[in-house]
């Protein structure tokens, strides 16, 4: 089925306009975006998932908590991070190429916005632990980091096998003063370090805010992860409009696991003429597939065998090994505002190279995959501009990669 | 109209506690078999879990009998297939995750429950918010569908909740995945007790209710309760369907004693 078809025959959405959830603007209640998202979790955490909700939207209402939340951005962070011109790369790919620079924020990568919004936000709530899962490292980084600077006890679940290929986060979490703890079941990636998260969260919700890392989860999860990631999407549309003269990229494109990094950066763009193009890794396309499943609190595309079950992923970039991706992304494909395009580790890895060569720039093996996208589409963007976001550095990555190409 | 598992369930409350002990669907080749022991040994209903790759709510017992039946091969049709040749006596409840029956379509799988036997279904990542469009399926094929309560729930929710479930309310005794635990945790007979106050319907406590000392405390509230990991630790210690009934056995004795 297309993604038109699965469009037109959705059930659908709860009294909402399916199109106007194209905006990006808040999920229709109960967390819908179209006919995916929602509240999928055990009953006894319920009522901490929507306390959440009641929270983040009185938080995100209230001027003192963004003023409060933009100057730790600016001034913690980094923030605004740079829009950068890519001379080397534009003239042997036949197109303009600006880069934004998420890679240059405090911690490496984009996951530093919404850590600390939610970390701010979980101590308005009066929580004192944050716990998180992690793929490659990156977000439990950004956790402890936060953690570290709020004075809050930080427990970060990873999956053994991630532990192993990203062993330098492992002791960066460590030295922020983080607990890590392997998650040793399942395929023991990314998917189950969420399974061991929740479990634990539903022992102690009282004291703990579930701090997730993407735009997946449970309502509100996805809706305010996408909100505290939009900041990305809000200064390049800033940036672009100046140096383009007023005018909007053709193009913008991300690396898409969980999808927040593109949730963010899409935000900016969603309402102008731009397209939307979300790039998955081939061994974890769960847009490619198009098989609707809930897991992890929603309702989304999923990586499943025939009786449900969930699949494994599996990619060069742990950061991206997810099986399932966010409910807005599967909206966002269902209607057609976004395409969703996969790429192959060999793709992956050539342009994590050509990067590197032309622009002097080390990025995330996640970001490289978009890349990998515009290299093989730069016939169909020839002579076009394409904003492409950046979303980490590549300093994780050095190691597996010298194994590999060495 | 009552189904035939709350039928079940209410006609012991009338004389005594509910015993439903849980066994987890396509573990070891005599699974069905220990099913059939249970069902003698003193079982009013009884849970068989379809094991799901990613289950959020189960503790390492549960979760390795997951694997193991997984890993063997264990397909909702597998199991399904095999309880509806079964001749238990007592009704059954199939627990799963949401994923396996949004998968297979909700009127399909509630279809394949009643064609198997299966009085009642229990999805405990199915909450009352997202229940409706799975509940109507399950009622137009004769499917009791039991909701989990928990004791982070308000008096208002905890009613809504036993208005919507059918077959018994479960009770969830303690903030936290399943397992047995050394201690009752004193949030079981406290949750048993509001359940109580708002519904008529059997209230069955699990979760945390590992020894039939345990299940005899927290009857003094409740109307019955669910056994899971200590079944299924028998199941995974690879012990022949007498020792599960064994068990279950022991587990209606003591409930029966402590009767007033």
């Amino acid at each position: 089925m297309t993604a038109e078809e699965q469009a037109t025959t959705a059930e659908p959405a709860r009294g909402e306009n399916a199109m106007e959830q194209a905006t990006m603007a808040e999920p229709a209640p109960g967390g819908r975006f179209g006919q995916f998202g929602g509240m999928f979790v055990p009953e006894p955490l319920v009522p901490a998932c929507q306390e959440l909700d009641r929270q983040f939207c009185s938080a995100w209402a209230d001027p003192a908590f963004k003023a409060e939340l933009d100057g730790l951005l600016a001034d913690y962070a980094g923030r605004p991070s740079p829009v950068t011109e890519c001379p080397n790369l534009s003239e042997e790919l036949g197109l303009r190429l600006l880069l934004k620079r998420e890679d240059l924020n405090h911690t490496g990568s984009h996951k530093i916005n919404n850590v600390l919004g939610q970390a701010l936000l979980a101590r308005r709530m009066g929580k004192t632990r944050l716990v998180a899962e992690t793929g490659a490292g990156q977000h439990g980084v950004a956790t402890a980091t936060a953690a570290a600077l709020f004075g809050m006890e930080c427990i970060v679940y990873m999956g053994a096998v991630d532990m192993e290929r990203q062993a330098l986060n492992v002791f960066r979490m460590r030295l922020l003063g983080a607990e890590v703890r392997a998650a040793e079941t399942g395929s023991r990636t990314l998917k189950d370090a969420i399974n061991e998260a929740l479990r634990h969260w539903v022992a102690v919700v009282d004291s703990t805010h579930y701090c997730i890392g993407s735009v997946m989860g449970p309502h509100p999860y996805p809706w305010m992860v996408r909100e505290f990631q939009r900041v990305v999407g809000d200064e390049a549309r800033r940036q672009c409009a100046e140096i383009l003269s007023g005018g909007a990229p053709d193009t913008v494109t991300a690396a898409v696991g969980g999808g927040s990094n593109a949730a963010g950066i899409f935000a900016g763009f969603v309402d102008t003429g731009a397209a939307l193009v979300g790039v998955e890794p081939a061994g974890g396309a769960a847009i490619g597939r198009s098989v609707p499943g809930i897991v992890h609190g929603s309702r989304s595309y999923l990586m499943q065998d025939e009786w449900g079950q969930v699949l494994e992923a599996s990619s060069i970039s742990a950061g991206l090994d997810y099986p399932g991706v966010g409910p807005e992304h599967a909206h966002l494909a269902a209607v057609g505002r976004a395409r969703y395009e996969s790429v192959t580790d060999e793709e992956v890895v050539d342009a994590f190279g050509l990067l590197a060569r032309t622009e002097g720039i080390i990025a995330a093996l996640e970001c490289a995959h978009a890349l990998a996208w515009v290299a093989r589409a730069r016939r169909e963007l020839a002579g076009t501009t394409v904003l492409l976001n950046l979303s980490g550095r590549g300093d994780k990555d050095v190691a597996q990669m010298m194994d590999l190409l060495e | 109209m009552t189904g035939r598992l709350e039928a079940a369930l209410r006609a012991r409350r009338d004389r005594g506690k509910c015993l439903v002990p849980y066994l987890t669907g396509g573990l070891g080749a005599g699974w069905l078999d220990a099913v059939e022991a249970v069902a003698a040994a003193g079982a009013d209903a009884i849970e068989i879990g379809i094991p799901f790759s990613d289950p959020v709510m189960d503790g390492p017992t549960i979760q390795r009998a997951n694997d193991r039946a997984l890993g063997s091969g264990a397909t909702p049709q597998s199991i399904l297939q095999a309880l509806s040749g079964a001749d238990l006596g007592v009704p059954t409840a199939v627990m799963t995750y949401v994923n396996i029956a949004h998968h297979m379509g909700y009127e399909r799988f509630a279809a394949s429950l009643a064609a198997a036997g299966v009085s009642g279904c229990i999805l405990p990542d199915l909450p009352l918010e997202e229940v409706d469009e799975w509940a109507e399926a399950a009622a137009a094929a004769g499917v009791e569908t039991v909701l989990l309560a928990a004791p982070t729930a308000g008096d208002e929710r905890l009613g809504r909740i036993c208005a919507r479930s059918r077959g018994f309310v479960y009770g969830v005794g303690l903030m936290g995945v399943t397992g047995v635990r050394a201690e009752l945790a004193a949030s079981a007979k406290v949750m048993a007790a509001r359940l109580k106050a708002v519904t008529d319907r059997p209230v069955l406590v699990g979760v945390g209710v590992g020894t039939p000392a345990q299940a005899v405390d927290v009857c003094s509230a409740a109307d019955g309760v669910v056994v899971g990991s200590a079944v299924v630790q028998r199941m995974l210690d690879d012990d022949g369907p007498e020792e599960v009934a064994g068990l279950v056995a022991e587990f209606r004795a003591a409930l029966d004693a402590a009767r007033p």
